[in-house]
């Protein structure tokens, strides 16, 4: 009995380390393969657009008031028609993170009244001098897939009239 | 002694005197009663409906008057319907409930009514953050609404009410504190509603719009996003702003102040002063400033600020330039003129004029004013409280247009006069402050002194003034210049002496100086010269905070003369272009001191941004220069500097900077968490500062110097005689670099008599040139039929040199129409 239990237990260990020979490795080859993130990942964040391309931070700072590492600086201007970047009066002339203090807990996320900022998908954030961690806006911004589409640009005087864009309540 | 009551509110005894408001007694006990409408600085509306609350009175026995008992305790009757606390009054035995179902009902109810507008933007909102409509309807107000989302009245977006304030009329809950502001505090109604209904809006009534220098007032008293000012506009998020006491330094009154900083990617990440926000001061400023004190802070982020020794233009060393300026003032000792303005504090000053007299030097005061030796004499006492003269007080302005040279002491004035003081306004044209005179005396230019002399004996006026509780003379310099306000002042003071109105709290002479500190400026013993020219040529000139080059072309052929010249400024000027050597100083927002204001109240103010490249402070440059020549000054610490002033100046006994730093509790309360009170005016906690005593009051003899009967400025026959008078808003370089304010300068003008202006054939709009004492210029012709017919009227500081009355003679160039 002394004898024949370590062999035992051994050789089912090795059994299953032989049937693993069979499975579908988990291993992925990156950077070369990348693994898709999980719905709620919080990565990178993203400024985001409406779908006319116009963008949908107001600049509202409410992302810098809710972060708990004191990561973000926005600061606002007023939008004119021969320059409007948002549809609303007001948007953010300077956003910037700082992804080295960012801890990615989302919070900006919550506070945001336009659903503007959204943690996305990208985690792959390197730097090789502090200075780079500092992601201005035009980083930030969402690409357009059209240059009719960027901002900012000029519009029709009175289509945009409201002092902020028509929104709905946030759905999750 | 008035009545007192005791009420009961919430279960809370309260003891007030009889009159006050049951929401004023709530603040005293410690409750707050919500309001909108109500501000404790006005007559109450009763518009907004937010304070409603449930009040209830002792039933009182018909017949003996006195209260029915119940079970041992007075009956009390509540009445059916809820009461506004703002437009009750208390009452003995009052009972006020502010917590009870019905109480809350009736205000979630008002602010669900409020809301139904509201386009609720507070993320874009430059109230938000700040906003008492925001906090109430956290505190108070319904989770939801049951209007419907799309029924809710639609504006335009935000428009301009003048070039200063934004109205956003969807924001507007119709509380009308703008509009009563305007009519009752300022006496101008500039402001008013149109429309019925849900369409009632404000608007502005004035050209060109909102056209009141109190206008900034209106967006801190505003209870919602609705008046914002155009300078802020989407500046920074109310919670990010760090803040730091201040002084404003732009006029005499010492206005306090809270500077709200942030950093700016604009300014490359460096901290800059975003705003400028009145700090309560209910002895000096209330709760309020003048737009030129809100609005012209830029002029110390100019690009034209100096930020780097030169000697001889170009750039150098600190020690370069320290070596070289100690060459020069140690070689020619006696040489030396120290040529220094208010502008300064009295830390800079005082260390000036210690070098000047180490060396054996002169000290000159840069000023058209004279007459500060005076204030100090006789002066207002210590615990003058403007806001507290009224019935049975008097208050004399005298050659001074106190709207456009200290709009707090008009406004603070005009609010005596309101309350019953008798105003007396004498001025050689009509002012603002005429409207609430009780007298108005206008005299001819070159009747100032015996105007005043006028006042003394049997008249109606003289015999009002001599009988007065309390006296308060404002002497100015509207149409007179140094030699006019040096003969004024005597004339002021021996009128007050005779009557005898010195020595004592609210009594005594106060000067509407040019600049903010000119009064320290004479405490520390500075003094102005007539002939500041012919004191320049050939000396070692040491100029500190003033531009007399830029000012005056004869000052600049002066300056030529120079042997020497060193230019310690903020910003680059023509002196600073003519000077051997430069030395940049830090302007007022970057480091410590302390300002005398015209009532010789002492006020410190804080550093609130970094200092710009290597700028120093003047109090330490003078330091530095001293402690090279030898002598025994303080060039580090501005704290230092001012106990050793204190010690050596008899007035100043006593004094240091903690003691200015004192506060004690102040009514209003405002600044605590509940903004819908006060406004956004900030809470004082840096310090009240202390007012100076007067020799005087001190039991010293004074005596005042002999009164001249006659001064000798008068127009002469046929000839035209420009008088310097004060524009709120002028090319100095403080309101030049605001854009905002630009837009209110307008051009130079001159104003003339009707019956002038037709004898040498001018009609308003005619652009004319003018020649005078060998200089000359441009202004646009004005009409104005208040001031004498030889008389023209030149505003200072509008490009036009005349700095005393003088002979012009006026042609025509082009006609072009001013609007």
């Amino acid at each position: 009995m002394r004898v024949i239990e370590p062999i035992w237990e051994l050789s089912r260990g090795l059994a299953r380390t032989f049937l693993s020979l069979f499975e579908k490795p988990v291993t992925v080859q990156y950077p070369e393969e990348k693994r898709e993130v999980r719905p709620r990942f919080r990565g990178r964040h993203v400024l985001k657009r409406y779908d006319n391309g116009l963008e949908k931070c107001i600049g509202c700072s409410l992302c810098a008031a809710a972060c708990p590492a004191d990561a973000i600086f926005v600061e606002a201007a007023e939008n004119t028609d021969e320059k409007r970047f948002s549809p609303g009066e007001r948007y953010a002339s300077t956003y910037e993170i700082n992804m080295l203090r960012c801890i990615y807990c989302g919070f900006c996320e919550d506070a945001c009244p336009t659903e503007a900022i959204v943690l996305g998908d990208n985690y792959e954030l390197s730097f090789t001098d502090r200075r780079d961690a500092i992601y201005p806006k035009e980083m930030l911004l969402e690409p357009v897939s059209a240059a009719s589409l960027l901002t900012p640009r000029s519009v029709e005087p009175g289509v945009f009239k409201r002092s902020v864009p028509a929104m709905k309540d946030p759905q999750d | 002694m008035t009545k007192q009551f005791t009420l009961t509110i919430d279960g809370v005894q309260v003891t007030v005197p009889e009159g006050t408001l049951v929401v004023d007694a709530a603040k005293l006990a410690g409750i707050d009663i919500p309001v909108f409408c109500y501000h404790p600085k006005m007559e109450p509306a009763g518009n907004c409906r937010m304070c409603l609350v449930e009040i209830g009175r002792p039933v009182l026995d018909r017949a003996s008057g006195q209260a029915v008992m119940e079970n041992g305790q007075p009956k009390i009757q509540f009445m059916p319907k809820l009461e506004t606390a703002c437009t009750n009054t208390v009452s003995e035995g009052m009972v006020v409930l502010t917590q009870t179902e019905k109480a809350r009902d009736g205000q979630k109810g008002t602010l669900e009514f409020l809301l139904t507008s509201h386009p609720l933007d507070c993320p874009i909102c430059d109230k938000g953050g700040e906003c008492p409509l925001q906090n109430l309807t956290v505190e108070h107000g319904p989770g939801k609404s049951r209007f419907l989302y799309d029924e809710k009245l639609h504006f335009a977006k935000q428009v301009p009410l003048g070039e200063l304030i934004w109205l956003d009329r969807e924001r507007c809950i119709q509380c009308a504190r703008c509009i009563r502001f305007q009519d009752e505090v300022v006496g101008e109604a500039v402001l008013g509603f149109e429309e019925r209904g849900r369409s009632t809006q404000i608007i502005s009534l004035s050209e060109p719009g909102f056209d009141s220098v109190f206008s900034g007032n209106t967006t801190d008293i505003c209870p919602v996003g609705a008046l914002t000012t155009a300078d802020f506009r989407f500046g920074a998020r109310p919670w990010e702003l760090s803040a730091s006491a201040s002084i404003c330094s732009q006029c005499p009154v010492g206005c306090n102040t809270t500077l709200n900083t942030r950093r700016e990617a604009k300014a490359g990440g460096g901290i800059v002063v975003k705003r400028v926000m009145p700090r309560q001061n209910e002895e000096v400023n209330e709760i309020w400033m003048c737009d030129k004190g809100r609005f012209a802070h830029h002029y110390a982020e100019s690009q034209q600020r100096l930020v780097k020794p030169s000697i001889r233009q170009a750039k150098a060393s600190w020690t370069d330039a320290f070596e070289l300026v100690t060459k020069n003032f140690e070689s020619s000792r006696s040489d030396v003129v120290v040529l220094a303005s208010g502008r300064l504090s009295n830390e800079d000053l005082f260390n000036l004029k210690s070098l000047a007299d180490g060396l054996g030097g002169r000290s000159i005061l840069y000023t058209d004013m004279g007459g500060g030796d005076l204030t100090a004499l006789v002066g207002v006492g210590q615990g003058t409280d403007l806001g507290k003269l009224g019935k049975g007080d008097v208050l004399l302005v005298v050659a001074s247009d106190l709207y456009e040279e200290a709009p707090i002491w008009y406004l603070r004035v005009k609010q005596a006069a309101d309350r019953g003081a008798t105003l007396i306004v004498a001025n050689a044209r009509a002012t603002k402050l005429e409207r609430f005179a009780k007298y108005a005396i206008r005299y001819a230019n070159g009747d100032e002194l015996k105007t005043i002399a006028g006042l003394h004996g049997d008249g109606k006026i003289a015999q009002e003034f001599a009988n007065a509780q309390n006296a308060v003379v404002f002497y100015g310099g509207d149409g007179l210049g140094l030699g006019g306000t040096t003969d004024l002042a005597p004339a002021c003071a021996k009128l007050l002496k005779d009557t005898n109105h010195i020595g004592r709290a609210n009594n005594g002479l106060v000067g509407v100086w040019q600049r903010a500190n000119d009064q320290g400026a004479w405490e520390m013993g500075f003094r102005p010269e007539a002939d500041l020219a012919s004191a320049l040529k050939g000396r070692v000139v040491y100029i500190v905070g003033a531009d007399p080059a830029g000012d005056d072309p004869a000052l600049a052929l002066a300056l030529k003369g120079a042997k020497f010249i060193v230019a310690q400024d903020i910003l680059e000027t023509l002196t600073t272009q003519m000077a051997d050597v430069v030395l940049p100083a830090q302007a007022y927002t970057e480091r410590e001191g302390s300002y005398t204001s015209g009532e010789r109240r002492v006020q410190r103010f804080y550093a609130a941004v970094p200092v710009r490249g290597e700028a120093k402070a003047d109090f330490a440059i003078a330091g530095e220069i001293g402690r090279r020549l030898g002598l025994n000054m303080e060039n580090g610490s501005a704290r230092i500097t001012f106990d050793r002033l204190a010690a050596n100046l008899k007035d100043f006994a006593g004094l240091d900077y903690n003691k200015l730093a004192e506060v004690k509790p102040q009514w209003p309360i405002v600044g605590r968490g509940d903004l819908y009170y006060g406004g956004t005016t900030y809470e004082n906690k840096q310090g009240l500062g202390v007012q100076l005593s007067t020799a005087a009051e001190r039991g010293e003899t004074v005596s005042l110097p002999e009164v001249r009967k006659d001064s000798a400025l008068r127009p002469k026959e046929d000839e035209l005689l420009a008088v310097p008078v004060t524009k709120l808003y002028d090319l100095g370089a403080t309101v030049s670099s605001t854009g905002l304010l630009c837009q209110r300068i307008g051009a130079a003008t001159i104003s003339l008599h009707p019956e002038a202006a037709k004898r040498l054939g001018l009609e308003a709009g005619m652009r004319v040139a003018l020649s005078f004492d060998g200089l000359g210029g441009e202004a646009l012709v004005k009409i104005d039929d208040t001031i004498s017919a030889g008389v023209a009227l030149v505003p200072r500081s509008m490009g036009l040199a005349v700095r005393e009355p003088v002979s012009v003679r006026v042609q025509i160039l082009a006609e072009a129409k001013v609007n």
